[in-house]
C-alpha cells in the first residue's frame, strides 16, 4: 500500500529521532573530546512549571541539543468538542491556557458568534474587555514572577501572587469561579456586575499600582537579575516569525504585532494603548515586554471602567442565550428555548469561521468548521504555547542549563495549551 | 429543529469587518495568485466569512506557499497554522489539510486547502519553508495520519508512541457506543 511505502521512507530518519527521544545519544562523544551528559530536564521537575520533558545532551555545563517531549496532559479537546453543544466548549477553553481563561472563553465566544452574526451590545463588549484585561495582568504577573523565583528570588512572587489572588476574587465576584471561569455566554455575559465586583475592582485599581512599581524596583535595574537574563535564550525577528512566535515572546523580538490592534475585537479600537517592542528579544526583554504589558492593560481597564456605557449586558439572541431561570418557571417561551438550549437541539448554520484574539501568549485561534449540525464538524484551536515552544530547543542550545530553565520560564510555557 | 438562515447576514457583516481592516481586497489577492500560478490552479474560490478561500492540489502547494513566502507585493509570509480533516463521505478526497496564511503588513489572510484519497494521504512537507510547520505536521500525522515527505521527524508528538490508530478521523466514536450507563431513556444521547 502507497502509505506504508511513503512511511517506510521516512523510516530512518524516524528511527534516529526516536532514539534521540529516548534519551540515547546521537552525537559522537570524539567529537567533544569528552563525554556527554544525557540529562532529563522534567517531566516533572518543579523548574518546568508544568508537565513537560526535555531530553538534553549536555558537554558539561554546556547543552549540546535537546528535545523535547509533550503530550504527558493531552485530552483531546478537538476530538471531545465534535461532540458538544458550543455552549459546552466554553469549559474545554478554559482548561487550555488556565493562566487566562477568561481570555480564552470570550475568544470562543466571539468565534460562534461570528459564525451566527450575533451582535453583542457596548456593555458586554467592554465588561469582556475589562476581564480579558485583567486576565492578562493575572497571565503575566504569573509569569514575571515565576522569573524571578528561577533566578533566585522569591520576594517577587509573593508580592504579586496576591494581587494575583485579588484579581482571582474579582473574577469570583463576576462569574463564580477562581481558575476554570466558564465565564460569560455566546451573546454576552451571564450576569452584570455586581456592586461588589465594581467595589472591588476600584479597590484593586487603587492599590495594584503601587504594587507593581515596587516589583520592578526589585527586578527591573538589579544588577543580579540582569546579569542573569540580559542576552540569555533570545531570538531574532526573522526567526521568531518563522516560527510563528506571536504575543509579547514575538513583541520581545521586536515585531509589533498585536491582534488587538491589527484585528480589533470587542470595541478594543475604542481604548488607547501602545504596543511595547522590545529589540534583542531575550529572557530580559520579554520580561520587560510582560511588565509593559501589564501598565498598558491596566490603562485599558481604567478607560473601560470610566467609559463603561449603560444598556443590556447580553445579545437579544434567545436561541442561543439561556433566558433567566426566574423567566423559564413562569414563561413559555423562556421555559421552550431553555430546554432547547441545554439540550442542544439548535442547529448553528453551515460555514467555516476563523477568529483569532490576543491571548496571554500570543494569537489564540478558533477554526470552526459548521456543517450545520448541533455541534462543530471540526474544532482547530491554534494554540500559541505549541507553535512558539518548537522554537526551545533551538533558543537553548550552546547556553548553560540554568540559563536553559529561565528561557523556558520567560517564554511562559503553559502545559494546558501546549498539549490542549 | 429550529434552522437558523442567519449564515447570510453573519457573512457580510465578518466580510465588511476584513474590507476595513486589510489594505489589499480578496479580489486584487486573487488576481495576483492567479498570475503568479495560472488561474486553474484555484478552484472552489470562496470568501467565508470574509477570508479568501481557494483549493489547490497537492502537488502545487508546497511550491505555492514557497513562492509567496518570498513574494513582495501580498507578503503572505506568516503561517498562523495548519490542521488536517476528514471527510469520510467525499470518495477519493477523504482527507484534507488547511492552510492559513496572514501578511502581518498588509493585514490579509488566506485559506488554501489541498484533498486526498485516504488511501494514499502523502503530503509535501513545508518544514523547509517555515521551522513552525514541523510540530504542526505532526500533529496532523498524530491525529489524520497524513504523511508529509521530507519532513526530518514525522512521529507521533501528543498521542503515545505506540498508538496504532489516527484519532481525529471520524470512523472513531468519541465514546463506546455499547455503552449502557449513559444512556438516556427518553432523549438518547
Amino acid at each position: 500500500m502507497a502509505t506504508n511505502d511513503a512511511l517506510e521512507a521516512t523510516r530512518p530518519i524516524h528511527h534516529e529521532a526516536a532514539q534521540q527521544q529516548r534519551g540515547v545519544m546521537v552525537q559522537k562523544t570524539e567529537d567533544f573530546g569528552q563525554d556527554l551528559t544525557t540529562l532529563n530536564l522534567g517531566p516533572t521537575h518543579p523548574a518546568t512549571h508544568g508537565i513537560f520533558q526535555n531530553i538534553l545532551q549536555m558537554d558539561g555545563e554546556k547543552i549540546i541539543s535537546g528535545v523535547p517531549t509533550i503530550g504527558y496532559i493531552h485530552r483531546a479537546f478537538e476530538k471531545i468538542a465534535e461532540r458538544r453543544p458550543f455552549y459546552q466548549i466554553t469549559p474545554l477553553t478554559d482548561r487550555m491556557n488556565y493562566c487566562s481563561s477568561p481570555i480564552n472563553n470570550m475568544g470562543w465566544h466571539m468565534t460562534v458568534e461570528k459564525l451566527l452574526g450575533i451582535e453583542v451590545p457596548k456593555r458586554a463588549q467592554y465588561m469582556r474587555v475589562i476581564m480579558m484585561e485583567l486576565a492578562r495582568i493575572a497571565d503575566h504577573l504569573i509569569c514575571n514572577g515565576i522569573l524571578g523565583v528561577d533566578t533566585g528570588a522569591f520576594s517577587g512572587f509573593l508580592y504579586l501572587f496576591e494581587e494575583r489572588e485579588k484579581i482571582y476574587e474579582i473574577y469570583e465576584e463576576v462569574c463564580g469561579s477562581r481558575l476554570t471561569t466558564n465565564m460569560g455566554r455566546v451573546g454576552g455575559m451571564e450576569r452584570d456586575f455586581s456592586d461588589v465586583a465594581i467595589q472591588k475592582l476600584r479597590k484593586w485599581m487603587k492599590e495594584f499600582p503601587a504594587v507593581m512599581k515596587e516589583f520592578q524596583n526589585l527586578f527591573d535595574r538589579n544588577r543580579i537579575f540582569m546579569d542573569r537574563t540580559i542576552d540569555v535564550g533570545p531570538i531574532s525577528a526573522e526567526r521568531a516569525l518563522n516560527y510563528g512566535f506571536t504575543g509579547p515572546n514575538l513583541r520581545a523580538a521586536g515585531v509589533d504585532y498585536d491582534v488587538r490592534v491589527m484585528n480589533p475585537y470587542s470595541s478594543y479600537e475604542d481604548f488607547e494603548f501602545e504596543i511595547p517592542v522590545g529589540t534583542n528579544g531575550d529572557t530580559y526583554d520579554r520580561y520587560l515586554i510582560r511588565n509593559e504589558e501589564i501598565w498598558q492593560s491596566y490603562r485599558i481597564i481604567e478607560q473601560a471602567l470610566a467609559k463603561l456605557p449603560d444598556g443590556p449586558y447580553h445579545a437579544d439572541a434567545p436561541h442561543y442565550y439561556l433566558p433567566p431561570k426566574t423567566e423559564v418557571y413562569r414563561n413559555m417561551e423562556a421555559l421552550i428555548y431553555h430546554f432547547k438550549i441545554i439540550m442542544g437541539e439548535i442547529d448553528a448554520p453551515v460555514g467555516e469561521v476563523y477568529h483569532s484574539v490576543e491571548g496571554g501568549n500570543g494569537e489564540l485561534g478558533f477554526y470552526l468548521v459548521s456543517d450545520g449540525g448541533r455541534t462543530p464538524y471540526r474544532l482547530h484551536f491554534r494554540r500559541p504555547c505549541y507553535i512558539y515552544y518548537q522554537a526551545y530547543p533551538e533558543m537553548v542550545v550552546g547556553s548553560t542549563l540554568s540559563d536553559a530553565i529561565i528561557t523556558l520560564s520567560s517564554m511562559n510555557v503553559i502545559a494546558g495549551e501546549l498539549d490542549a | 429543529m429550529i434552522q437558523l438562515n442567519t449564515s447570510p447576514a453573519a457573512q457580510q457583516k465578518a466580510a465588511d469587518y476584513v474590507k476595513a481592516h486589510a489594505a489589499i481586497s480578496n479580489e486584487q489577492i486573487l488576481a495576483r495568485l492567479q498570475e503568479l500560478f495560472g488561474a486553474d490552479t484555484f478552484s472552489d474560490v470562496e470568501e467565508p466569512y470574509g477570508m479568501l478561500t481557494a483549493t489547490v492540489s497537492r502537488d502545487k502547494i508546497h511550491e505555492i506557499i514557497d513562492v509567496l513566502h518570498g513574494e513582495e507585493q501580498l507578503q503572505l509570509n506568516f503561517l498562523t497554522t495548519m490542521c488536517g480533516m476528514h471527510w469520510p463521505d467525499k470518495v477519493g478526497q477523504e482527507l484534507g489539510m488547511v492552510y492559513q496564511l496572514h501578511s502581518l503588513v498588509n493585514n490579509i489572510r488566506l485559506r488554501l486547502k489541498i484533498f486526498f484519497p485516504i488511501q494514499d494521504p502523502v503530503v509535501p512537507t513545508l518544514t523547509d519553508v517555515y521551522a513552525t510547520a514541523n510540530w504542526m505536521e505532526r500533529e496532523a500525522y498524530d491525529f489524520y495520519g497524513v504523511i508529509f515527505t521530507g519532513h526530518p521527524n514525522l512521529i507521533r508528538i501528543l498521542n503515545v508512541e505506540d498508538m496504532d490508530y489516527h484519532p481525529l478521523r471520524k470512523e472513531y466514536p468519541l465514546e463506546d457506543g455499547t455503552r449502557e450507563d449513559k444512556t438516556d431513556l427518553f432523549f438518547g444521547r
